[in-house]
């Protein structure tokens, strides 16, 4: 980028260009990565189950954007972006999802289950829900040891009526635990919208039956996202307790790289890219806002395609672990080393 | 007519408790709904209300004794004018040595026959002992490895202020504070979620279980959260931590309270399982689960917690994971057992002994790991073998070990090993289906007899 770009505010609100440009190109990342994430598996090369997480990417990009080094992270089976956005490597999430050994798991985790410690990204859940109390575990430890680290955890629309999550909003409250609850509503679960699984649709308000604050937030807009996180970071750092934010959201694709989705029509997806797409809405305000030429965006887009083609290349080459790794790592035979 | 006025039960375990304090005297005029004393049980203290009418012609029992077994006679109403009969409750008055041990089967003293089994104790000969309840032994592990290191804490519901359900975190509160012994809300999915969250995030967290019942609750997070997270995450993150509390039948609690979930928890590889038996077992079994990497379920017993056991005075006393105690040494059958079905184990070898059959009785201590050699070299030796144990017979512990022995030492089996289990059904409310729902020591002499074809 060129330096007299950089400190160039953006149309909307104080946002400099050099801001704008690093969202674009985060998000870029996360949509390439999945379209080739879509690819692989059509290729036979990813197995099981695949969730991609097209249309979302404002949320955690966003989210990233507000929180600082430590703060921690855990989320669903949905979780590409969210390892993408804390700065994972690209080559070790695909790698995991052909069940590589150079895979952030080895091989042993896939799509659904990745961790990495050195990010503070704490997985990658299969069973819808559990990483909610399990993120509110991990804000309890950081508040034990006396930090000011925040735990986001996020979870879908569907997880949202799970009972456990309900039960981790009362004692979060109770102890004023620092973490922020990000219900990332994609307005389906599987095939059931939420019209057809709950009469409050409100999801954030349920927070306030147990005296959290929360607010909804345009998950489609990358700026609102960081706006909110910064609230809800602030609000726990200084000791507050949670905050949720339900940040509304879209997916393009099906559940699942196996869902027909027949549950809601093609022109309802289509008007979503067409009207809200969160990566179209930065892509205006630079070109709008004269933060970027069409090339400079056009060389943004090289450069993250060929992050993503390296990653896929790594991924195909890196080999399949080693049989006697199906033995390895069941117990720990040393204590674990604080995080 | 003089009423003998007996030490009551006031919990469904227990046997004896001690007589806090009289708040009546001899002379006074009592009435039904009177306060009369106040006793103190395995769980609690409680009120203990007069039933009849009459005068206090004698108090039997002096404030403060320890170890009133319940039944004994411990003070007297008269009619007016009327004296307190000679001899009445007077043998059974005499307060109890404190703390009241319970007579622990002794370790056969004559089993010349059997070299190989060794008995000794997981300490030195010269090392002092004390006699010690299994509650307390449970206490004393936690507040050990509290002091020894700041990450443990402790966590459940009545944990703190209530110093326990039954007891066993007395004092913990006051020593350690409410950072370290925490209440939580009656939410088992939500805290056990909560407490692996504590332990990836470094901490080693505690979790106390009411009883595992509820843990059912909870065992999405127990198995695939904490058990499954360190192969899941290639070695990066796992779960030290504790999930313990009371397991199995109680007493006339009924099917949803009385359940041995001990099969249950073996099946599942990341996970470790401990059962003691002893206040020995229970103490350095605690302290080594505490201190180990992976998640353990650590499952006690509501029966055995009043009971007492010598145990080691030393600063630091372990047992490790993985190695079965020859809680008696013998050579004509192999009794191996866990938890509390050495009470049934024991007894029974005690009863074949009177027969002459003498029986080897082995205590797992682990399930899992579980220390199939010393069963295997038992049996290779007694070529006959008897599992005990109070869960359900399909899918039991003792299938399992039936299996690894028909696999292992098949050419030394002179009968079939047969699993002496409860039986197969939810356990009943009525006393005497009760009785017969659980295992007896005459149904693990008569397997043990049939084995030896005596
Ligand atoms: C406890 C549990 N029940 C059911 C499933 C199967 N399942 C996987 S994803 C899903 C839908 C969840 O939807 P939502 O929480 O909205 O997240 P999204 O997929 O939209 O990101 C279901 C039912 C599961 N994994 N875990
Ligand atoms: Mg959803």
């Amino acid at each position: 980028m060129p330096a007299k770009k950089a400190a160039a505010k953006s149309a909307k609100s104080n946002v400099s260009a050099e801001e704008l440009l690093g969202h674009y190109r985060e998000m870029l990342l996360i949509r390439r990565f999945e379209e080739k994430a879509g690819q692989l598996y059509g290729m036979g090369l990813i197995g099981g189950f695949c969730h991609l997480y097209i249309g979302q990417e404002a949320v955690v990009v966003g989210l990233e954007a507000a929180a600082d080094e430590g703060d921690k992270r855990i989320t669903s089976y949905r979780d590409h972006g969210h390892m993408l956005a804390c700065g994972m490597d690209p080559k070790g999430v695909m790698a995991e999802l052909t069940g590589r050994e150079g895979g952030y798991s080895k091989g042993k985790g896939g799509s659904m289950h990745m961790f990495s410690k050195e990010k503070h990204f704490y997985g990658g859940h299969g069973i819808v829900g559990a990483q909610v109390p399990l993120g509110a575990g991990l804000a309890f430890a950081d508040k034990y040891k006396g930090n000011d680290r925040v735990t986001f955890t996020y979870f879908g629309d569907g997880a949202a009526n799970q009972g456990q999550v309900y039960e981790t909003y009362n004692m979060a409250e109770l102890w004023d635990l620092p973490v922020v609850f990000v219900i990332e509503n994609n307005q389906y679960a599987m095939g059931t919208s939420v019209q057809r699984s709950t009469k409050s649709p409100s999801m954030w308000k349920r927070g306030v039956a147990y005296g959290i604050p929360g607010e909804e937030v345009d998950g489609m807009d990358v700026l609102a996202v960081k706006t909110a996180g910064e609230r809800a970071i602030k609000h726990c750092r200084s000791g507050k307790g949670p905050y949720i934010l339900e940040v509304k959201t879209y997916r393009y694709r099906g559940h699942s790289m196996s869902d027909p989705a027949k549950y809601r029509t093609r022109e309802e997806v289509q008007k979503v890219r067409d009207e809200r797409d969160p990566i179209e809405h930065v892509r205006e305000l630079l070109l709008t806002g004269k933060h970027a030429t069409e090339d400079d965006l056009k060389a943004i887009d090289k450069e993250i395609k060929a992050v993503v083609n390296e990653a896929a290349e790594f991924a195909k080459e890196s080999p399949e672990p080693a049989l006697d790794e199906l033995w390895t790592d069941i117990y720990a035979t040393e204590v674990q080393q604080e995080a | 007519m003089a009423t003998e006025i007996l030490m009551p039960a006031l919990s469904p375990t227990m046997e004896e408790g001690t007589l806090a304090k009289w708040l009546i005297k001899e002379g006074d005029t009592v009435s039904s709904g009177d306060i009369m004393a106040e006793i103190e049980t395995d769980k609690a203290t409680m009120e203990f209300e007069a039933v009849d009418e009459g005068i206090v012609g004698k108090l039997l029992v002096a404030e403060g004794t320890e170890g009133v077994k319940v039944n004994d006679v411990i003070a007297i109403l008269v009619e007016d004018g009327e004296d307190v009969p000679t001899g009445t409750g007077e043998s059974k008055a005499e307060p109890a040595p404190a703390p009241a041990a319970e007579p622990t089967p002794e370790p056969a003293a004559a089993a010349p026959a059997t070299p190989a089994a060794d008995t000794s104790p997981d300490w030195d000969a010269d090392v002092e002992l004390k006699q010690t309840t299994v509650r307390e032994a449970l206490r004393d592990a936690m507040a050990e490895e509290m002091r020894r290191d700041e990450a443990v804490f402790l966590m459940g519901e009545e944990v703190a202020e209530y110093q326990g359900a039954y007891k066993i975190s007395q004092g913990l509160l006051d020593e350690f504070g409410a950072k370290r012994v925490i209440d939580t809300p009656i939410t088992e999915h939500g805290f056990a979620g909560i407490g692996v969250g504590a332990a990836f995030g470094g901490l080693k967290p505690i979790v106390e279980f009411m009883t595992f019942n509820f843990a059912m609750q909870a065992i999405d997070q127990i198995i695939n959260s904490a058990a499954k997270t360190l192969y899941m995450s290639g070695g990066q993150m796992g779960a030290q931590m504790v999930f313990r509390g009371p397991n199995g039948a109680a007493a006339r609690v009924g099917a949803q309270h009385s359940q041995d979930y001990s099969a249950w928890y073996m099946q599942i590889p990341g996970l470790k399982v401990a059962i003691p038996y002893s206040a020995a077992d229970a103490k350095g079994l605690l302290k080594s689960a505490i201190r180990d990497p992976n998640p353990v379920i650590f499952l006690e017993n509501e029966i055995l917690y009043g009971k007492s056991f010598e145990v080691p005075i030393l600063d630091d006393f372990t047992i490790p994971f993985g190695k079965a105690k020859i809680e008696r040494a013998g050579s004509d059958v192999t009794i191996v057992s866990f938890g509390i079905g050495l009470t049934y184990a024991l007894e029974a070898a005690e009863k074949l002994a009177e027969d002459g059959i003498n029986a080897e009785v082995i205590n797992l201590r682990t399930l899992r790991p579980m220390d199939t050699e010393t069963i295997l070299a038992s049996v290779r030796k007694t070529n006959r073998c008897v599992t005990v144990e109070e869960g359900w017979p399909q899918g039991s512990v003792g299938g399992y070990i039936s299996s690894v022995i028909m696999q292992q030492a098949f050419d030394y089996l002179d009968a079939p090993v047969i699993t002496c289990t409860g039986k197969d059904v939810p356990m009943p409310y009525a006393a005497n289906l009760e009785k017969h729902a659980l295992l007896t020591s005459d149904e693990v002499v008569k397997a043990c007899k049939d084995v030896t074809y005596r």
